[in-house]
């Protein structure tokens, strides 16, 4: 039977830092209704964050938590996980977090396959900072960096992550909330470096200066603009220009960096056996 | 069955490698950088033999991250470079300062700026390694001069960072780290090993951050993974480790994790005094400076000089108490260093006037010679 | 360390179907808005709050759709449960 959330959260520590209406809230309770359906032992869950809007999660959560420095909660959590197999370490951080100063971090951990559930709050900005484009910033946007319009393009990061060698990737958003959580538990079940980009509203920075004066505006075009793997397979590529995709998009089955480092053991034990 | 000691020949880093983990070392994590390369390489082989774990990361940043999470498990974790991997990693140092992960990052110096002279070496980090990060930190600097040296100093190292739950910066220089020299490696039952001390309340009333449930300034630290659900964070935090800003919390945290410096120095100040009891003038050097100095020091005293050698294996906390009793009897100190001078800066602060200190500086890429310190002790 | 997640009990009694925390809810109307039958509404400056319970399904959306945490659904099958209310958790308005 489900937990009611509060078994999961340092209550005392609540409400929030994030602002009303902030998506990243949405994202929070799918990701604790996931760890909930797979009915993890909270004594034996790790959550690791960097810096940010979304990485002030971790502080609210009733695990082992940890908030790091900006950019480098994968690296954090590649310690931990070597260290501690057993234990189910989790990432929550921004786009900002994961896919700029990260970056780096996020494509070797893929690579390696470490066996670290990561989730993107992915709002396209820098929240905590109060407003700069991001690298998943659209085009054109506005932004306290882009006065004059975003010149760049936003990263495909589910792409970009699956390239990298990740055993799943998938999208989600805050507006389908449900189907995010079940995304999220299934990332969290892989054994391997699983990515789910959780598509997450700014009212207050990303929505104020775009034309979406509130959550409910943004959690609408969200809607408008979600479309299935197989719907998009349906649509041409300018239909699709302006769209997101959601759902699982790529997986894989790929050694786990863990177990793969446990033929090492065995073949050092194997070398001090021969020369004794 | 292994005697009492073993004695083996070793390079400076493989020593340094074998020392952490007879100190119980169990992960590394690091990036390819000369002059430290072997170290990593050393222990890529002998980690997983004794159980312990290795990783080559993507880069500095991601090495000494990853230490600082394996830390949190409760594993003693090192990682180790050169100086612009030192750069690197400032940042993810004091993180382990203020939120009191124990960890140890070794930088073999090599001639800087930038990419310098990367085969030659240096001693021009030694301000970085105090001051490399921002914000006031508790940090521990130690410099070995020789491979044995390196061997017993590492293994305190740890001692100090798990005891003092702090950061450990151990310099070596490129010399010390490539040069090969006898090591008795001691049983590895005669070796002072010390562990963090864990809480003794049960989950629920652990507080991360509570020094008075330790000795006060050290709050005892429990591993991730075993119940304790706890919160760890860079931003200032209260004794449950919950972010605060509230101004009395910001300042007994700053306050109290400082404060470590003084508690600990006496039991992490490691000197040696040559022939100072009658010395006349003194050379203060440390790292392989200091065997030049003791050549220059027996060969001084060989040609009539009253001269005395002080050792600095601990260089922070700086031994003031050391410097400033020398100074009152000596004439001058000499301080040869391979930078522009650094800690003579220190040594002047600590002489307080009372002596002469003289700073003898090569920043060429070749170690500092027995002679070149002599020369500067007859000219006094 | 913290106390574990629940720490206060608030006993329900039958009827109330949607428990909001009015210390935790920011008043965003994302579950006046989202609600399928329009069961909650929110003063003006105010929070969130059930007005008309009796239309409520149980289906979850403004749980789910809570971006402060603040809305737990109360299972139909047990009419008095005790549901982890919150510190400081006030059973809504009416």
């Amino acid at each position: 039977m489900a937990k009611p959330i509060t078994y999961y959260l340092r209550t005392d520590k609540m409400p929030h830092i994030w602002c009303e209406g902030c998506g990243h809230g949405i994202v929070l309770g799918a990701v604790l209704r996931a760890i909930d359906s797979l009915d993890l032992d909270k004594d034996n869950v790790c959550v690791v964050s960097g810096i940010g809007c979304a990485s002030r999660a971790p502080g609210y959560l009733d695990f082992d938590t940890l908030h790091t420095t900006h950019g480098r909660a994968l690296a954090f959590a590649t310690g931990i996980k070597m260290m501690k197999p057993g234990l189910d370490v989790i990432v929550l951080a921004g786009d900002g977090d994961l896919a700029a100063i990260g970056g780096n971090h996020l494509i070797h951990a893929a690579r390696r396959n470490i066996n670290i559930t990561t989730i993107c709050f992915n709002n396209s900005i820098y929240g905590m900072t109060s407003g700069q484009y991001s690298p998943m910033t659209p085009t054109g946007k506005i932004a306290t960096t882009a006065p004059y319009g975003h010149i760049e393009e936003p990263f495909d990061l589910c792409e970009l992550v699956f390239a990298a060698g990740a055993s799943l990737v998938g999208r989600g958003a805050a507006y389908h909330s449900g189907p995010l959580s079940r995304l999220i538990a299934k990332a969290i079940a892989t054994d391997g470096f699983a990515f789910v980009e959780a598509v997450s509203q700014c009212p207050t920075y990303f929505g104020r200066r775009n034309k979406m004066k509130n959550a409910l505006a943004m959690l609408d075009w969200q809607k408008e603009h979600a479309v299935t793997k197989k719907a998009a397979s349906r649509l041409s590529p300018e239909e699709l220009a302006d769209k997101f995709v959601i759902g699982e998009l790529g997986t894989r089955t790929r050694p786990e960096y863990t177990k793969r480092y446990e033929s090492i053991i065995a073949a050092a034990a194997k070398e001090t056996d021969e020369n004794v | 069955m292994r005697s009492e000691t073993s004695i083996r020949l070793m390079q400076g880093n493989e020593a340094c490698a074998e020392g952490a983990v007879a100190a119980g070392m169990r992960f590394f994590a690091g990036y390819p950088i000369t002059p430290s390369t072997e170290i990593a390489e050393h222990l890529a082989a002998i980690l997983p033999k004794v159980g312990g774990k290795f990783i080559q990361m993507e880069d500095e940043i991601a090495s000494i991250s990853a230490v600082i999470g394996a830390s949190l498990t409760g594993a003693k974790s090192m990682t180790a470079t050169s100086g612009p991997g030192f750069s690197l990693k400032q940042e993810s140092i004091g993180f382990a300062a203020i939120a009191e992960v124990p960890c140890v990052i070794v930088n073999v110096m090599r001639v800087g700026p930038s990419t310098g002279v990367p085969t030659a070496p240096s001693q021009a980090d030694v301000m970085q390694a105090r001051w490399g990060t921002h914000g006031d930190h508790p940090v521990v600097v130690l410099c070995p001069t020789s491979v044995a040296e390196t061997y017993t100093l590492i293994v305190e190292a740890f001692n100090i960072s798990e005891r003092w739950r702090i950061p450990v910066i151990f310099l070596m220089d490129e010399v010390v780290g490539h040069m090969r020299e006898k090591v008795e490696i001691p049983d590895s039952g005669k070796l002072k090993i010390v562990n963090r001390a864990y809480p003794d309340c049960e989950p629920e009333d652990y507080l991360p951050f509570d020094a008075d449930a330790g000795d006060g300034v050290v709050p005892p630290m429990a591993d991730f993974g075993t119940g304790y659900r706890f919160h760890v964070t860079g931003l200032t935090h209260d004794r449950t480790g919950f972010p605060t800003t509230k101004r009395p919390e910001v300042d007994a945290l700053i306050r109290r994790l400082d404060s470590k410096i003084d508690k600990a120095r006496q039991e992490v100040t490691f000197v040696d005094e040559v022939l100072t009891d009658d010395a006349d003038i003194v050379v203060f050097a440390y790292g392989i400076t200091a065997r030049a100095g003791a050549k220059a020091v027996r060969d001084a005293r060989a040609s009539g000089i009253a001269a005395g050698l002080l050792k600095a294996k601990t260089l922070w906390p700086f031994p003031d108490e050391y410097v400033e009793r020398i100074a009152q009897k000596a004439r001058a100190i000499v301080v040869p260093e391979m930078n522009m001078g650094q800690l003579v800066h220190e040594v002047e602060r600590a002489s307080k006037g009372k002596t002469k200190v003289i700073s003898l500086t090569r920043v060429d890429a070749e170690p500092i010679s027995p002679s070149e310190i002599l020369s500067v002790l007859k000219e006094v | 360390m913290q106390k574990s997640g629940n720490t206060c009990r608030a006993m329900v009694e039958n009827g109330r179907p949607v428990i909001i925390n009015d210390k935790w809810c920011k008043g965003c109307d994302i579950c006046v808005s989202f609600c399928p039958k329009n069961v909650l509404e929110r003063p003006e400056g105010g929070k969130a709050r059930v007005a008309r319970a009796e239309d409520c399904t149980r289906c979850g959306i403004c749980e789910i759709m809570c971006p402060d945490l603040a809305i737990q659904v109360v299972p139909a099958n047990d009419k008095k449960k005790e549901i982890s209310g919150t510190q400081g958790g006030s059973v809504d308005a009416k």
